[in-house]
């Protein structure tokens, strides 16, 4: 099938998210879809599959002009959509899924899943999916739940297939797994079009590239075109590649962690027996996949989690039973992985959220009455010293894109003197401009002499910022390894494999290869 | 839910080559990483994003429920005053339907329709022209004082409303949606009035003492709300509820002891309050109007002190709009609902006080009124502000004592204030309903919302591309 869309035109308001867009998507082709978050990828998408009206422009199917009035409309033309969040029920089973919204019935109104079980195994075998339709949603994991999403679009015939930032959930090998799919469905003459901002996989992956930025196509690129090219197609300028970071210098140490231990609610031990130092002057970066345990290791630190045992000790002060004030008091910055959530009051102003965890201190706050001044004094300053793009000191923080928000956590936590500086995703959701700074700001601390903790799931910020890695695996300490050790090493720690044997495996493969 | 594979020994250059597809190396490759690093982890700060902004925002706050709630207790003051335009003109409405001249009239419609429009026109009219003579100015007054005596009413009636919508409002601000206003009242009331009869201070003295007493009453009734919340995590809307139920009773038993009643008599009333446990008159003997409305007008004022200014109101604040980024950033979130609670409680408590040393005199189970619902909804109309409130306890004073004048003038019942009252807090909470009767602009977010049935809101992915 071979699907158009020309001269597409999307506004909200005053706002253009979509300005004049072509696009041409060919059976057999995988056609990517490249630009940073806020460009208009998803919303085209959108566009495409009937849930936002285009403000001008026409979607040609076989070359016939069509309107889709919602994704029944969308479905019924052969186009398929995978959210980048499943829109799967998570107590229903695969085939209660696949059939929502496309029941067949058998008299008298009675569900009729066995024709549709059938149709999962066979696409499950075609593709070699390996998804159970009996087994309950919820229970799967990620990257099976975005299969049955993949078969729900399938089963109604799909012959465009829209990807919408599937590999943002994935592990790296679930990722790889999803990739090989996308070849195979290829293969088998459907179209995907991949939405991404990873210019790796996109490289990996497509035939044709579409960069978008600020709501416009700003050119095609070929994947064998070099990722310099495609990255600064992407952002709009060249981009700074390396940090110049020197070797550290590591001082004394200061904050230890020894048997450190943290029971969740079930019973479950979610950090198990940690026991590390991070010297002053040095960035320990903590990698691992996902819930593997880095959240609740720096909550920990921080006092936000109960039932910890162990020893944490700063400046040779115990941390572990310390309320959050005091944490925060006794010169721990802390930036955590989600900023919306744990960093930013949303409705607050960004001249309040730059004291939220100092409002309480001079100059602050004198007695109970809290002083304006000094709060936008404090404001202005920081606003200029970190370049937070924002209105006024007075919007609210909710209102930043990403990228600034981070910049308001970071400001507040630098902008008082550190004896230990832990950052949690710290460039998640961030643009390159600012990632760029704030990995600066990150290492000028370092070489201030504050121990540095970086929590990534990144394994590139993990390769980039760190001078030691630890790797965290369902709970436990996989290894401490020096911040030159290859990927594959990282890897295969992340999989499970103490630092030893990873550097043994990784050591004798790579003599074999070579 | 976790991703992890089981499978501990992958292929070396798993995550790697299948990407790739090159063994690319040292400086080029590290460039390349730094740079799909960098690229990968991009977010929006280049305009435009996919969203407006407000919907980014609504994604950035806390549970989609108290989302929810926030919206509706802080809603668009045009909304809220449009609210107030639409019951009335409902209310007059209804009072025109119900009128017997119109019905009557009516009866011949199609012979001589201006007929029953004159009437419905004069129905209604006459009936806000009484509500208006009853709670602002009396121009058929024949002194000064008559003329000025329905606003002075007004603002009587509107003192405890204004104390108990501060407490109210002020609770919400904290992420607590207190219900309780009623019991609180009944129980500062109760506390002030036992101080106020059974104790014979000296002037001055004692009416600080009642005072007092009706803010511990209050604080301390809810602030147990605020402890079992905080503790054992109950909601405090369950809470609350069940809390007026024991203030209500609780209240009824005590005035069927000795120690609440009147000497010799067993009815449910207590004694008269000394007179040095009153309010004094504040405008002289003429007027019921006492000093609890400035008492009224000073816990205002340090509300929004508190709120806008104060340590405290910046802890509790940042509880109500992000309970996780505000214990993140050390604040004792526990403390800040048991704090938030009393507080509320204390201003319910003063509203208890304004009713039993200032307008009743005694301590009576209907000695509330049902001012600590009403409170709720002049919160409610207020926005949760300060000011806000004071403003819409007044209105809600005028309809209550221009209500009682409406009813003696022209025989129309004083319920339709209620349904006029009650019009206001349904179009307060459907801002979409007001906003297409009038026309307005919707906010840029709900067209993004429409599609959120089906699709994410892309903004509380921080990934919309």
């Amino acid at each position: 099938m071979k699907l158009e869309l020309i001269g597409i035109t999307k506004r909200f308001g005053s706002l253009v998210a979509n300005d004049h867009i072509d696009l041409v998507v060919l059976p057999g082709q995988v056609h990517s879809l490249l630009g940073e978050n806020g460009a208009g990828k998803s919303t085209l998408m959108n566009v495409l599959y009937g849930l936002y009206d285009p403000t001008e422009g026409e979607i040609l199917v076989n070359d016939k002009p069509v309107t889709f009035k919602g994704p029944g409309d969308a479905m019924a033309a052969g186009i398929g959509m995978v959210h980048q969040h499943f829109m799967l029920v998570p107590v229903f089973t695969v085939a209660e899924n696949v059939a929502l919204g496309n029941e067949s019935t058998k008299a008298g109104g009675m569900l009729n899943l066995q024709e549709t079980r059938t149709r999962i195994r066979r696409i499950s075998d075609q593709y070699g999916f390996d998804v159970d339709p009996d087994a309950v949603v919820e229970d799967l994991p990620v990257g099976v739940q975005q299969r049955v999403e993949i078969i729900k679009a399938l089963v109604r015939d799909a012959e465009v297939l829209i990807l919408d930032e599937p590999t943002a959930v994935l592990t790296p090998r679930e990722t790889d797994e999803l990739l090989g799919i996308i070849a195979q469905l290829k293969a088998d003459g459907k179209s995907i079009v991949f939405i991404s901002h990873k210019l790796r996989e996109v490289k990996a992956v497509s035939d044709v590239i579409t960069v978008v930025r600020r709501g416009r196509v700003v050119g095609t690129a070929d994947p064998s075109a070099p990722t310099t090219e495609l990255a600064s197609l992407m952002v709009g300028r060249s981009v700074s590649l390396t940090l110049d970071k020197k070797p550290s210098t590591p001082g004394e140490v200061t904050f230890r962690v020894r048997d450190l231990t943290v029971q969740a609610a079930n019973g479950q031990h979610v950090v198990d027996g940690l026991s590390f130092d991070v010297a002053e002057g040095e960035i320990l970066a903590i990698a691992g996949v996902q819930g593997n345990g880095q959240t609740e290791l720096t909550e920990a630190i921080m006092g936000l989690q109960d039932h910890v045992t162990g020893s944490i000790t700063l400046g040779g002060n115990e941390l572990v039973g310390r309320s959050v004030k005091e944490v925060i008091r006794a010169g721990v910055g802390f930036v955590p992985e989600d900023r919306s959530v744990e960093g930013l009051v949303g409705t607050f102003s960004v001249a309040e959220n730059l004291i939220l965890n100092r409002y309480d201190g001079a100059p602050f706050a004198k007695g109970l009455s809290m002083s304006r001044a000094a709060i936008d004094k404090n404001a202005e300053e920081k606003i200029a010293e970190f370049d937070v793009r924002t209105q006024s000191a007075s919007s609210a923080a909710g209102t930043l894109s990403g990228g600034n928000q981070q910049k308001v956590v970071m400001a507040r936590e630098f902008s008082r003197p550190l004896k230990l500086f832990i950052a949690s995703q710290p460039t998640r959701g961030v643009d390159v401009g600012s990632i760029e700074f704030l990995h600066r700001r990150i290492v000028a601390e370092r070489d201030a002499g504050t121990p540095v903790m970086i929590v990534s799931t990144e394994l590139d910020e993990v390769l980039e910022l760190a001078d030691r890695i630890a790797v965290l695996y369902r709970g436990r300490l996989m290894g401490i390894v020096p911040g030159t050790v290859s990927r594959d090493v990282l890897g295969l720690m992340m999989a499970g494999m103490p630092a030893d044997e990873a550097l043994a495996q990784a050591h004798d493969v790579q003599g074999g290869n070579l | 839910m976790t991703p992890q594979d089981d499978k501990p020994v992958p292929s070396p250059t798993d995550g790697e080559a299948p990407l790739t597809r090159r063994d690319a190396k040292d400086t080029a490759r590290k460039d390349e990483a730094r740079l799909e690093n960098a690229v990968e982890t991009a977010g929006g700060a280049v305009p435009p994003p996919a969203v407006p902004a407000t919907a980014a925002a609504l994604g950035a706050g806390p549970a989609p429920e108290s989302t929810l709630m926030q919206r509706i207790m802080t809603g668009n003051a045009l909304v809220a005053f449009l609210s107030v335009v639409l019951s009335l003109i409902l209310g007059g409405l209804l009072i025109a339907v119900t009128d017997q001249n119109v019905a009557r009239t009516s009866s011949y419609f199609f012979s001589r329709p201006q007929d029953m429009i004159g009437a419905a026109w004069t129905a209604a009219s006459s009936a806000y022209l009484a509500l208006f003579q009853g709670s602002v100015f009396n121009f058929e007054g024949d002194s000064f004082v008559r003329m000025i005596y329905p606003l002075t009413q007004t603002l009587t009636v509107a003192t405890p409303l204004i104390c108990a919508g501060l407490g109210v409002a002020l609770a919400f601000r904290a992420g607590l949606f207190n219900i309780g206003a009623q019991g609180q009242i009944l129980i500062g009331a109760t506390f002030a009035g036992w101080i106020g009869f059974t104790l014979h201070l000296p002037a001055g003295i004692h009416l600080l003492l009642v005072i007092l007493a009706g803010m511990v009453g209050g604080a301390v009734w809810a602030g147990l709300v605020g402890l079992l919340k905080a503790r054992t995590g109950a909601h405090e809307v369950i809470l609350t509820i069940m809390f007026n139920y024991i203030a209500t009773n609780l209240v009824l038993y005590f005035l069927s002891t000795p120690a609440f009643q009147r000497p010799g008599s067993t009815n449910p009333i207590s004694p008269q309050l000394d007179a040095t446990a009153l309010y004094p008159p504040l405008l002289g003997p003429a007027f019921r109007l006492h000093w609890g409305f400035v008492v009224a007008v000073l816990a205002t004022i340090f509300v929004w002190w508190l709120l806008e200014r104060s340590t405290i109101g910046f802890e509790l604040r940042a509880v109500g709009a992000n309970a996780s980024a505000a214990r993140t950033a050390g604040v004792n979130v526990s403390k800040g609902y048991i704090l938030a609670m009393a507080i509320a409680g204390a201003l319910a408590g003063l509203a208890g006080v304004a009713q039993v040393s200032g307008t009743e005199k005694v301590l009576t189970s209907g000695v509330a009124a049902s001012f600590g619902f009403d409170a709720i909804t002049v919160a409610l109309l207020g926005r949760s502000s300060p000011w806000g409130t004071f403003a819409a306890g007044i209105l809600f004073g005028a309809f209550r004592a221009g209500g009682v004048a409406m009813q003696a003038s022209t025989g129309t019942s004083i319920d339709i204030v209620l349904v006029v009252q009650s019009l206001i807090v349904l179009f307060i909470a459907a801002p979409p309903l007001v906003r297409a009767l009038f026309r307005l602009p919707s906010p840029g977010a709900r067209r993004a919302r429409k599609g959120g049935s089906t699709t994410p809101t892309p903004a509380s992915t921080g990934a919309a591309a």
